[in-house]
């Protein structure tokens, strides 16, 4: 069995089938990039990991447990961290106790906590910001703040949703740089990101859903010559006219 | 840290030579209003202002608290400072079942559902009249006819709230309690068992509530449902006293509870029952002008000549 798998994931708001019956594997160490139009469903499937949502079908499993029936919180003690697309900050907290109350699940102990949260903040290049309350970054920091957050879990599989998005070019640059240290360091990754420059520069293997389907998955490379990727991005006339 | 050492001590000293200094009874009275009141407000402070979870129901922990105590005597003839103990405790064995029902909801809902709960409480032991009295309420005897002893241990009850709250605060779980605050999805995402810590600010909240309330059964000496358990006069009023005196602050509740009973008695002799529209005025304006209470501003000035403020939760806006 792989470190981690999607088995058969459905998810129903209602009438609305947001994901329809996904299944995907990630390997150890690996950058698993997920792509899609607007609304596809890449978020919804990261809420289903992390048992935000209740899933309507499917399992999941984390090295080789199951893992799709837990509280999000146990899921997070077992090593999957994430961020959130529409960045949710501890507003009234610091920089820096926005990444301690992360810290804290590895220890209860205050300085060590401190100690892990300052080394974050570097890693993420936050630290200038520390002692400001989190609801004053800019969005840019906001994004570094989501991943230094769920860093400080110290999570073997990083959740990584749109942390790129809204950002200016010299910043996704940062935020790339960010992504492979953090792949460096020898975390799992898996990426959502509508920037397919980062998208083809980092990801190991790509999987691309269109109305909470699979349409298609490969190397990054068999991703940009596939004929279904570019009539789902680009319309049907410019599939046929290559 | 050794000026906020010093600062304690003086203030301590203080609080420990003042009924020496003051010696009318009356103002010896207002001095132990104070500290229930500031009790109180130190313990809802602890779930709504650092926690998030602001409850309009506190009225039943108060009134269990002081039920626990005058029950003891009505029933069983036993001293009512017994109750210190058994009120305490009872407000925490039925917040429990609350705090499992009630944090399933959120935000303005579970604030309601705890009001309903102090409501609830008024009405069965209003209504239960061969265990509670009804609403003939409960008369003890008075136990010291001098003001010192209940003072002081009113001023023990208060400090060890306060103290409570202050290690809570500057430990792990004081991060957790504002974490739940600012983002419950957030919190839980971060590994936080966020139902958990709701109850570990819930207990020693309901646990300082219920002996404010035995306190004030066996200072009082008479309780019945409609004073304890009300809700405009114990759980508004709470919520009131921490929002003047600032929310999420160590002190905030103290210097409400000063402001609050001081006010209050000054207004009642000129006003009658119009002191509370004075005070609701007052309560206005402050959230108008000094949104984070007066203990709120104070810290946020104190702050700009230090920049790195250490204790958690006090960054109110
Ligand atoms: N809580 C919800 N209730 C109802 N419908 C939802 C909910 N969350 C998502 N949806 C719907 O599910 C579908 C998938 O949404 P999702 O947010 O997963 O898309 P996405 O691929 O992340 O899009 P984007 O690239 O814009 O972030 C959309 O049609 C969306 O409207
Ligand atoms: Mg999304």
């Amino acid at each position: 069995m792989s470190y981690f798998e999607v088995k058969n994931l459905v998810k129903k708001f209602g009438g609305l089938t947001a994901v329809n019956d996904v299944s995907f594997s990630i390997e150890k160490g690996k950058i698993f990039g997920l792509i899609g139009p607007n609304g596809s469903g890449k978020t919804t499937i990261f809420n289903c990991i992390n048992h935000y949502y209740p899933l309507s079908g499917g399992k999941i499993y984390f090295k080789e447990k199951r893992i799709d029936k837990l509280p999000t919180y146990e899921i997070c003690k077992l090593g999957i961290g994430r961020t959130f697309q529409i960045v949710k900050p501890l507003r009234r907290m610091t920089t820096l106790e926005n990444v301690m109350s992360g810290a804290f699940l590895k220890t209860s102990n205050i300085t060590k906590a401190k100690d892990k949260a300052l080394e974050v903040l570097d890693f993420c290049d936050l630290f200038r910001h520390r002692h400001f309350p989190a609801k004053g970054l800019t969005i840019a920091n906001k994004k570094r703040l989501e991943i230094a957050r769920a860093l400080a879990t110290e999570p073997e599989l990083l959740l990584l949703d749109e942390v790129a998005a809204g950002l200016n070019p010299k910043e996704t640059e940062t935020a790339m740089e960010i992504i492979q240290k953090i792949r460096s360091s020898g975390i799992t990754i898996l990426i959502v990101e509508h920037v397919m420059k980062v998208m083809m520069g980092i990801s190991d293997r790509i999987m691309v859903i269109n109305f909470g389907k699979e349409i298609a998955r490969g190397t990054p490379q068999e991703i940009v010559n596939n004929q279904e990727v570019i009539k789902a991005y680009l319309g049907e006339s410019y599939a046929q006219g290559k | 840290m050794l000026k906020k050492f010093w600062f304690l001590s003086i203030i301590i000293i203080i609080a420990i030579i003042l009924p020496f200094i003051v010696q009318s009874s009356y103002y010896q009275h207002i001095f132990i209003l104070i500290l229930i009141w500031g009790t109180l407000g130190v313990a809802w402070n602890l779930l709504g202002g650092y926690t998030g979870q602001v409850s309009f129901g506190h009225a039943a922990f108060f009134g269990l608290g002081a039920y626990g105590a005058g029950l003891l005597a009505f029933h069983l003839h036993i001293s009512p400072w017994w109750g210190m103990i058994v009120g305490p405790v009872a407000a925490v064995i039925i917040s429990i079942p609350i705090g499992l029902i009630c944090f399933r909801l959120r935000g303005p809902y579970f604030a309601l559902a705890m009001l309903a709960v102090g409501e609830i409480c008024r009405l069965i032991f209003t209504e239960w009249v061969p265990f509670t009295n009804g609403a003939m309420g409960i008369l003890t005897l008075t136990t010291f006819s001098s003001k010192l002893p209940y003072y002081y241990i009113g001023l023990v009850v208060l400090l060890l709230s306060i103290y409570t709250v202050y290690r809570l605060m500057a430990s792990r779980a004081g991060y957790y309690f504002v974490s739940i605050r600012e983002d419950q999805d957030t919190a839980e995402s971060l590994g936080i068992p966020t139902t958990k810590y709701k109850m570990y600010s819930l207990i020693p909240s309901a646990f300082f509530s219920g002996l404010a309330g035995a306190f004030y059964m066996n200072y009082m000496n008479y309780i019945e449902p409609s004073i304890v358990f009300s809700l405009p006069d114990v759980s508004i009023m709470i919520i009131m006293v921490v929002i003047l005196g600032g929310v999420a602050t160590l002190w905030g509740p103290v210097v409400g509870a000063i402001i609050y009973v001081v006010l209050s008695e000054l207004f009642r002799s000129s006003l009658g029952s119009a002191h509370l529209l004075v005070f609701g005025v007052i309560v206005c304006l402050v959230i108008m002008y000094m949104p984070n209470g007066v203990m709120g501003e104070a810290n946020k000035i104190k702050k700009l000549f230090r920049r790195k403020g250490t204790h958690i939760g006090s960054e109110m806006t």
